[in-house]
């Protein structure tokens, strides 16, 4: 019985033959998401800007503009009123109204929720917040602390297991997604939560293990195959495509279940993460390597070291 | 043929033996119960048994089970519903009254042999179960200067106990405390005396004058001491509240978090944690407290309190003590228990300031060999539901802690001494949550409905369940026999997540579950790692199990390089984030651990049951 694949086995795709085009593309996608992001910033929740949230659910579907004209009667002048999911599921956001918070007696999601209840259709707090800003900021801080330790973690290990270069090209790939996914929240205005920061930083892992995995065939390809860089490039990808394809749909899968079954709170992780696992594998397959190729690899980078200079010492 | 240590296979059947044992207790469902503990030293026993059974049939309240731990001091009432769980809750608190703490609870009902060996549920977090998280930040500059405003009056006390003539002992802005004395000779004579007093400092002579430094570790030890005397003042404070398995942590150099599962009104819960306890030093007036009481024939300088241990008959015990304030909690700096070093007893050492140092010293001097009274004060907020209007009021809690004798003159600084051990713990936590180290503000408030948090599990479950069936069905289809290896190795993956995360007590959380649900697509990569692999082998030509072997053996390495880069992201995100991050982090690393372990060892073992024993293997049906 022949086994059951998508992908032709012996596929000769030159993929080296058109990098430039492909690393342009890449370029370009990247240079749009910073540019997203400059223009249009991000539409930050409240884990990282501070303020106050009170998700309400009511008993009967309700209007937004009349919720805003009752909180703003209540005194809640820059209330902003959003629908999500069904009619009778509201946002409402304010920014911190310094000096209520210290007294430490009254809460405002009690407020709010009193504010937009009527008789006929009272509301009940699903769930609230309140955020100082000093903890938003100091949130943003660690995601991109963690952002270099990543880096540098990848760049240690990378260039002890393979060699510099491997480790410079993983890492630009994996930027390159990141940057691409946050990107998008920048471009399409959706929410940029705790959850997203966590879904971008998982791109980040899952970018680099396809990229590790093609580097990994490129390294024992350069040890056995008598090739030239380039062909051994290309052989190394078409090599790992199959499996390349494989995973990285079947990941798709499970991130689709988040998305599908996960539940509002889990949309933005899923979404983040259906974006990265995308362009992850396509930049394993065509950044990786033509990175690799530009920045100049060849056989003698992954040839161990002592035995060289132990050869160079017998000589007379 | 094909084979595989033996070994490996114990060490297979070990993981998914202990793997079984620590993720089953999830299964168990959780009793919705009421648990009662005893607030201030009152019995649990087979008596209130007996009254709450009857106060909750008297309410119609049907109880799966009331049982009594003598272990843990508690009683638990298992109930069918939440609902019927607040029902019996509202009428056991009024029945009870202060004496017992009435808390909501789930309670579990994993078998006890299972609990043997240690293997509990996973506890739910806020988001799953619904509850208050709070985030409170301390102001540590605060702390700092309470200290040093204390460590300056010590040394006044240490150079005019010695006799040392001083002109000023003054702290300067930059955390530094400089004597000045009449001339060099006095200087030189308080520095040896400074040495001995206070070692912990740095001197410097200048002229007749001597400036202390506080050295930097010292001054770290002040914030985190700190810290902890907030925490365990916001432990007593959030005990009082009936909460069942409140987390109470620090989190860095100056956060707290708190967060009670289950409560919902937050403005409660933040008057309670901000609620005000003191302490009160009084002087015991001579006289029959009995006979006080009975007749209310009080001495007119005199008051009625009552301590807080019982007497022989369950009683409270009333005493009489001045109503004069010899020195209050808003003038005490520290209490810590020690080892008296004359009579080897534990011991509280508690510290005033100044102004009630000098009080104390007034009042000892006339009074050795008089009892003196500690009595604690705690402002409980309370809150009733008369006619279905809630009204709302504050309760005053007066205790007396303890009664000693004095033994000689002292003034800010003097030891309690003839405590057992328990006693001395329990007075110098009493004594510290009274006062907060440093004043506290909320940052961070989340409030999760328990309708959300419903929402929660289930939609979080859906998500893990699908993700997973979606990954099962793929590898069957497409991998046939070794799809059906890598669905069990995948399997039991998950069980050893659910075992490691019961066993070392971390929290689920929703994004934990996100995490689990990734785990699987990510896990994925290693099996077609190694299944991709063993076909290529066989398509070079080798026979079916020189490939399943080579299979294995090339994949592990690239395995390895893969999983570590991606741990190194999961690493990240627990060292450097917290609440959601840090749970996803967690179980990200978690997965990647266990992926590597099933895909390269236990997939291989099953391979090798089914393939390696054929003599003439043809093909394998992969």
């Amino acid at each position: 019985m022949k086994p059951f694949n998508v992908f032709p086995y012996d596929s000769k795709i030159n993929f080296m033959r058109v990098r430039m085009i492909s690393l342009a593309i890449a370029a370009l996608l990247m240079f749009a998401a910073i540019g997203a992001m400059a223009v249009n910033g991000f539409n930050f929740a409240l884990d990282f800007t501070g303020g106050v949230g009170v998700e309400l659910r009511f008993a009967k579907p309700v209007e937004v503009e009349a919720v805003r004209s009752k909180l703003a009667a209540a005194g809640f002048d820059n209330a902003q009123v959003q629908s999500f999911g069904t009619g009778t599921d509201l946002l409402v956001r304010l920014q911190k109204e310094e000096g209520r918070r210290n007294e430490g007696t009254g809460s405002i999601a009690q407020d709010v929720q009193a504010a937009a209840s009527s008789a006929d259709n009272p509301a009940e707090v699903r769930s609230s917040a309140e955020i100082s800003a000093q903890v938003g900021k100091e949130l943003r801080d660690k995601g991109i602390l963690a952002l270099v330790f990543v880096i540098v973690g990848f760049m240690i290990y990378i260039s002890f297991r393979f060699e510099w270069k491997f480790a410079v090209a993983a890492i630009i790939t994996t930027l390159h997604d990141v940057v691409i996914v946050v990107g998008w929240f920048a471009l399409s205005g959706h929410e940029f939560d705790l959850t997203v920061l966590a879904g971008a930083l998982s791109v980040m892992g899952f970018s680099v293990n396809d990229t590790i995995v093609v580097f990994d065939r490129v390294r024992e390809n350069f040890r056995s195959m008598r090739a030239s860089p380039e062909e051994v490039l290309n052989a190394s990808v078409n090599q790992t495509l199959s499996r390349t394809v494989i995973t990285s749909f079947v990941a798709l899968l499970t991130v689709l279940a988040l998305y599908f079954y996960g539940g509002a709170s889990l949309r933005g992780m899923a979404e983040s993460q259906i974006i990265g696992i995308v362009i992850g594998t396509l930049s394993s397959i065509f950044v990786a390597c033509p990175l690799l190729m530009w920045l100049g690899v060849s056989k003698q980078d992954l040839m161990p070291k002592a035995r060289d200079e132990a050869a160079l010492a017998r000589r007379p | 043929m094909l084979t595989y240590a033996r070994w490996k296979y114990a060490a297979f059947l070990i993981v998914l033996l202990l793997s079984a044992v620590y993720a089953v207790p999830n299964l168990f469902p959780q009793d919705p119960s009421v648990q009662v503990t005893a607030n201030r030293g009152a019995p649990v026993d087979e008596a209130l048994r007996t009254r709450v059974a009857a106060s909750l049939q008297k309410a119609g309240v049907t109880a799966k089970q009331v049982e009594l731990d003598t272990k843990k001091n508690n009683l638990l009432v298992r109930l069918a519903s939440p609902d019927v769980q607040v029902k019996a809750a509202d009428a056991l608190r009024p029945e009870l009254g202060s004496d017992y703490i009435v808390a909501l609870n789930i309670a579990s009902t994993v078998p006890d042999w299972l609990e043997k060996f240690g293997a509990r549920p996973m506890s739910l977090g806020l988001d799953l179960q619904g509850g208050v998280h709070f985030l409170m930040q301390v102001d540590q500059k605060a702390a700092l200067e309470k200290r040093l405003e204390a460590t300056t009056e010590d040394l006044r006390v240490l150079l005019r106990d010695k006799r040392i003539a001083y002109i000023s002992v003054d702290r300067r802005p930059d955390n530094s405390i400089v004597a000045t004395l009449r001339d060099a000779a006095a200087a030189s004579a308080a520095a040896g005396v400074i040495v001995k007093g206070q070692p912990t400092l740095l001197q410097q002579m200048q002229g007749n004058q001597i400036v202390l430094q506080v050295q930097p570790a010292e001054l770290q030890k002040y914030a985190a001491d700190a810290i902890d005397q907030n925490v365990s003042t916001l432990r007593n404070r959030v005990n009082a509240l009936g909460v069942a398995e409140p987390v109470i942590q620090r989190q860095g150099n100056d956060r707290i978090v708190v967060e009670l599962p289950g409560v919902q009104d937050t403005a409660q819960a933040k008057r309670m944690i901000g609620a005000t306890a003191t302490l009160e030093y009084r002087a015991v007036v001579e006289g029959n407290a009995f006979d006080a009481v009975e007749s209310g024939n009080v001495p007119p300088e005199a008051r009625v309190y009552y301590r807080r241990e019982r007497g022989p008959d369950g009683k409270p015990m009333p005493i009489l003590l001045n109503k004069r304030v010899i020195a209050s909690g808003d003038q005490l700096v520290g209490a810590t228990t020690g080892i008296d070093s004359q009579s080897g007893t534990p011991t509280v050492s508690v510290r005033l300031n100044s102004a009630g140092g000098q009080r104390m010293f007034d009042f000892t001097s006339e009074n050795v060999g008089k009892p003196m009274a500690v009595v604690y004060i705690e402002r409980l907020p309370e809150v009733k539901v008369v006619n279905g209007q809630e009204i709302r009021s504050t309760r005053i809690n007066e205790e007396v802690v303890s009664v000693a004798t004095i033994n000689g003159v002292f003034s800010n600084e003097f030891q309690t001494t003839g405590l057992s051990g328990q006693e001395a713990a329990d007075l110098s936590k009493l004594l510290k949550s009274g006062s907060l180290a440093a004043p506290m503000d909320f940052v961070e408030e989340r409030i999760i409905g328990p309708s959300l948090g419903k929402q929660n599990v289930e939609s979080g479950l859906k998500a893990v369940t699908f993700s997973f069936a979606f990954a099962l069905v793929f590898f069957l289809i497409y991998y046939r026999m070794f799809g059906v290896i890598t669905c069990i190795a995948l399997l039991l993956n998950l069980v050893m997540v659910f075992a490691l995360m019961s066993f070392f007590g971390a929290t689920m959380s929703l994004p934990g579950l996100a995490g689990i649900a990734l785990t699987v697509g990510m896990s994925v990569d290693a099996n077609v790692l190694i299944n991709e692999r063993i076909r290529e082998e066989l398509r070079l030509g080798l026979p079916p199990q020189t490939a399943i072997a080579t299979g294995y053996d090339r994949a592990a390495g690239t395995i390895l390089d893969a999983n570590i880069t991606a741990f190194l992201v999961g690493l990240a995100m627990a060292a450097f984030g917290t609440g959601p991050l840090r749970g996803f982090g967690i179980t990200t690393m978690l997965g990647i651990a266990t992926s590597a372990y099933t895909a390269v060892s236990v997939s291989r073992a099953i391979a090798t049951l089914i393939y390696g024993g054929r003599r003439k293997l043809k093909s394998i049906w992969i």
